[in-house]
């Protein structure tokens, strides 16, 4: 066993897990943040994504002892209380969503677009979001949920 | 997952003494591709090293004709540097088409260029502009590291540091995604070189990176996409797959090579 420490959406963690526990699965299993979901066994998906020391990372393709020292934001951190995220806003307001099994990393790799660049074209979207598959939407409303949200973020 | 132990090597020195204690240990940089090949279970290791507490084998550094990219530089760092953007403008570029933003975040050119895929992007531009591959041990040339899909020159206990790329005159990278996975499905790297024209093919070779060196000859003749008109990859060596056969890459590789140049010559 390994042993980790790290904050997660602003609260302290020490833990400590096998080597082969990947982050996603702690943070599922041990913690209970259950937004951050698992939608492959490959890596590809990126519904997992979350925030690792302010960059978008999966959280399946990392271990949880690489975690150690980290700072993570979860889809659980975005909110200000009942006060939703502006991409989580935009995703509602603009139908970003079907079934929403991708949503929480659909918002996630999208708040990582947003950082870099606060006025994405649909090329930028389209491209930072090549790491997230969605099996409902065709993209259309996600594409449009995440220029809404740069709206949004600049008002 | 296999079960395995986790270590954390802080210096480099520590990281070969893990090493040294167990033959069966293998070294972890950014996880991007050994991660998803443990879950697949295609390899067990007793002992993962982790790499990622060693500072020295981290940074980009630009001085006396080449760029030096530490092992453990991501590639969002090589895609965003502004030195590797107005030094080698061909390597940030191909550095922003690996993966995704989230594999781009983590992964590593040392774990890249270690791991030797045959459709992985690095060893592309590693070998077109006749990098070299310094380790624990020594310099390795860019033309001697490769040695066939996912096997390098690398040694028992031997770490890459880093690599470094002398500066091209001119070069560019044309890839061909993979709709799916995003690899590289062929792609080539086109560099005019002190020592020449390269011309360095990854996603095709059943061998890995390799270069086509006809098109070498030709473009050192007349360095535009005309002059490779009519030449063909030999096909034999290529990789046939449920997503393309072997003469589909061929030819493929050949036309990101006249991308490439098309980039170049504009």
């Amino acid at each position: 066993m390994t042993k980790i420490a790290f904050t997660i959406n602003g609260k302290q963690v020490s833990t400590q897990a096998e080597g082969r526990t990947l982050l996603v699965d702690l943070i599922r299993d041990e913690l209970k943040l259950t937004g951050t979901h698992v939608g492959c066994d490959t890596s590809q998906c990126g519904c997992c994504t979350i925030q690792l020391n302010g960059s978008m990372i999966k959280a399946c393709a990392m271990l949880a002892a690489q975690a150690d020292g980290a700072d993570i934001v979860t889809i659980e951190g975005l909110a200000n209380g009942d006060k939703l995220h502006p991409v989580q806003q935009a995703f509602t307001e603009c139908h970003g969503l079907q079934c929403g099994f991708c949503t929480p990393g659909m918002i996630m790799a999208s708040v990582g677009i947003l950082k870099d660049n606060p006025n994405p074209s649909d090329d930028d979207i389209v491209k930072g979001l090549e790491g997230n598959l969605c099996r409902c939407t065709g993209y259309v409303n996600i594409v449009k949920s995440v220029k809404r949200a740069a709206e949004l973020m600049k008002a | 997952m296999y079960a395995f132990e986790y270590l954390r090597a802080n210096t480099l020195a520590e990281a070969g003494a893990m090493l040294a204690n167990n033959p069966e240990a293998k070294l972890l940089a950014g996880g991007q591709t050994f991660i998803p090949t443990l879950k697949a279970r295609l390899a067990q290791p007793s002992h993962l090293i982790d790499l990622a507490g060693i500072k020295e084998l981290a940074g980009i550094s630009v001085a006396a004709g080449a760029v030096t990219i530490g092992a453990l530089t991501r590639h969002v760092e090589v895609a965003n540097s502004a030195e590797v953007k107005k030094a080698i403008p061909a390597l940030a570029a191909l550095a922003l088409e690996i993966g995704d933003q989230q594999v781009r975040n983590r992964g590593t050119i040392g774990g890249s260029v270690a791991n030797n895929d045959p459709a992985a992007d690095y060893p592309a531009a590693v070998l077109g502009l006749n990098a070299t591959v310094i380790t624990t041990k020594r310099e390795i040339a860019a033309d001697d590291f490769f040695q066939g899909m996912f096997t390098t020159a690398l040694g028992e206990g031997e770490i890459i540091t880093a690599i470094r790329f002398a500066l091209p005159k001119r070069a560019a990278y044309s890839k061909f995604h993979h709709p799916a996975s995003g690899y590289a499905m062929a792609a080539s790297f086109v560099a005019d070189t002190a020592t020449g024209v390269r011309v360095a093919i990854t996603g095709a070779g059943a061998a890995g990176v390799f270069r086509w060196k006809e098109a070498e000859a030709a473009l050192g003749k007349s360095f535009s996409a005309a002059a490779i008109e009519g030449l063909k990859i030999d096909d034999s060596g290529c990789i046939a797959d449920l997503h393309a056969g072997a003469d589909y890459r061929a030819h493929l590789a050949a036309v990101m090579t006249k991308r490439a140049i098309q980039k170049i010559t504009g």
